[in-house]
């Protein structure tokens, strides 16, 4: 598998996608994110696995969301999540609330290709009271009553990220962060950028096949070095904490968020061409 | 030595981690945001508590390898004995609200969302919640909405709920079975008045409410040194600012 551009990679995706993202810790591709919002993506509906960060703040501030499911959306250190929150209040987004297992159950019920599963926990919070697509049933299991919340399946348009590196057959990598492979095995289509291309298969060495992700999921990979930048890559290189503040300063307003994406975000599209 | 008031809440907390009425804590899990929940846990380990943390933010080293899903499926089956959890708003019914004021979702102040608490709060045997700000706006009457209910009817499965309530002013115990609060403890400085003027909710004064005890020398070197030196990576501006201790560049 050729890799792609990551702008080439943005424009497989049309308006209105469901897109699986993982969170701030765990590999997004801000790179992806960044491509989308130079595209003028309109309609994506993310979903945080479990939780969302920048790159699905940065996305609600370009205008590119119509709706976020997630269980938090913050900037971690850096305070609560700015465009995030000014889009919820002007009822530009819809938010969907769930909570972190009840995001991967629904996951695993598309992976397994089973209309639901059920999750403990949740009865009487008003999450459930607020998602009339989970339901309560009494066990059929139980020898007395038992009521359980069963969720449906979830199954992403896209699921996208970004691995440390990919081989030629299209494998990619991405350690112990398991959620990607989660998202990618539930997933219709995988989009992956990666810091780098290897030779050879990356499912042929005994050390890296745990933590690949077959080419099977994936369907394009586009090299974006330090495309998880802002935030970290495993210990390649730490999340970008001064600039994460920077961004939460900016993105307190309109006008600082539109400054940013001048500076951060367009200006990238000469490198990208390149 | 005099102590910092983090410190007196790390040792107050490790207090209700070892209270030998609630069930055993033999593998605690900590979250992201939780410097002093971190430092009392490090205090238990420290002391020469055999206990298992699961220190969820870390980098180096974090204790999963299967994703963040691993937390929630070893909670699921009943082997996460402890976490801990806070909240926007805490009310008397120990109630947590972690997505906001206002009407759903948070058309008030909006936080930043429940994370596993509707779950964790269920499935966990104990949970200590802690909240440094104790002011009537965190701790409600009732909260505005609930990310995860503090008790449950009878017939809905659930392992625990809250142990107790930490904040900077003092330790509540909480019982379900009347499913409210008792004060257990004043920090220096504040009275049973002064609580009810900071406090939402309506709880119960024993007769006698004891002081939360300063810590001991032995556990003050403790939290400065081997505590620090294991919080350093994860947490470097809390351990700048209360163990005075900077990471090396």
């Amino acid at each position: 598998m050729a890799p792609i551009s990551v702008d080439a990679l943005a424009a497989l995706v049309p308006d209105g996608a469901l897109l699986a993202m993982p969170p701030d810790n765990s590999l997004p591709s801000c790179a992806l994110a960044r491509a989308l919002v130079r595209k003028g993506a309109r309609g994506l509906r993310l979903l945080g696995v479990p939780v969302s960060g920048f790159a699905t703040d940065l996305l609600i501030g370009a205008g590119c969301v119509a709706e976020v499911e997630t269980s938090a959306v913050s900037l971690g250190e850096a305070g609560f999540a700015p465009r995030f929150t000014a889009a919820l209040k002007a009822g530009a987004i819809t938010v969907r609330d769930a909570t972190c297992p009840a995001i991967h159950t629904m996951l695993q019920a598309a992976q397994k290709g089973v209309p639901f599963m059920p999750l403990r926990g949740l009865i009487g919070s008003d999450i459930l009271a607020h998602r009339p697509d989970w339901k309560v049933i009494d066990s059929p299991f139980a020898e007395s009553t038992d009521p359980i919340v069963l969720l449906p399946a979830k199954q992403p348009d896209f699921a996208v990220f970004h691995a440390a590196m990919a081989d030629e057959d299209g494998n990619v990598w991405v350690g112990r962060r398991r959620e990607c492979a989660l998202i990618a095995h539930a997933a219709k289509r995988t989009l992956v950028t990666v810091e780098r291309m290897v030779k050879g298969s990356l499912l042929e060495d005994e050390r890296l096949a745990p933590g690949a992700i077959g080419a099977t999921y994936v369907e394009a990979v586009a090299v974006a070095e330090r495309g998880a930048w802002p935030v970290g890559l495993l210990d390649e290189y730490p999340f970008d904490a001064a600039h994460i503040a920077e961004y939460a300063k900016l993105a307190k307003t309109e006008e600082g968020f539109r400054a940013y994406c001048e500076r951060y975000v367009f200006a990238d599209r000469a490198v990208a061409a390149e | 030595m005099s102590a910092k008031p983090e410190e007196r809440l790390a040792v107050a907390i490790a207090k209700l981690i070892l209270d030998p009425a609630a069930p055993p804590a033999r593998h605690i899990a900590v979250g992201a945001a939780s410097p002093i929940p971190a430092a009392a846990c490090w205090l238990v380990r420290k002391q020469g508590h055999p206990v298992r943390l699961s220190l969820l933010h870390r980098q180096r080293g974090n204790p999963f390898t299967e994703g963040t899903r691993e937390l929630f499926d070893l909670t699921g089956q009943g082997r996460i004995d402890l976490f801990f959890l806070g909240g926007g708003q805490i009310d008397g019914q120990a109630n947590l609200n972690l997505v906001g004021t206002g009407a759903w979702p948070g058309q008030g102040v909006r936080f930043p969302g429940s994370f596993g608490s509707a779950f964790m709060y269920f499935m966990t045997p104990r949970t200590i919640l802690f909240r440094e700000e104790h002011s009537p706006r965190v701790l409600v009457e009732r909260v505005d909405n609930i990310s995860a209910p503090g008790v449950s009817p009878p017939g809905v499965f659930r392992r625990g709920t809250a142990q107790a309530l930490v904040t900077g002013k003092c330790v509540f115990r909480f019982d379900a079975a009347r499913a409210r609060f008792a004060l257990a403890s004043l920090h220096p400085g504040e009275t049973v008045e002064s609580i009810r003027a900071a406090t939402g909710f309506d709880f119960d004064v024993p007769a006698e409410v004891p002081f939360t005890r300063d810590p001991t020398a032995e556990e003050l070197s403790l939290l400065r040194g081997p505590v620090c030196d294991e919080m350093l990576e994860t947490y470097p501006d809390f351990c700048a600012r209360v163990f005075d201790r900077k990471a090396a560049a």
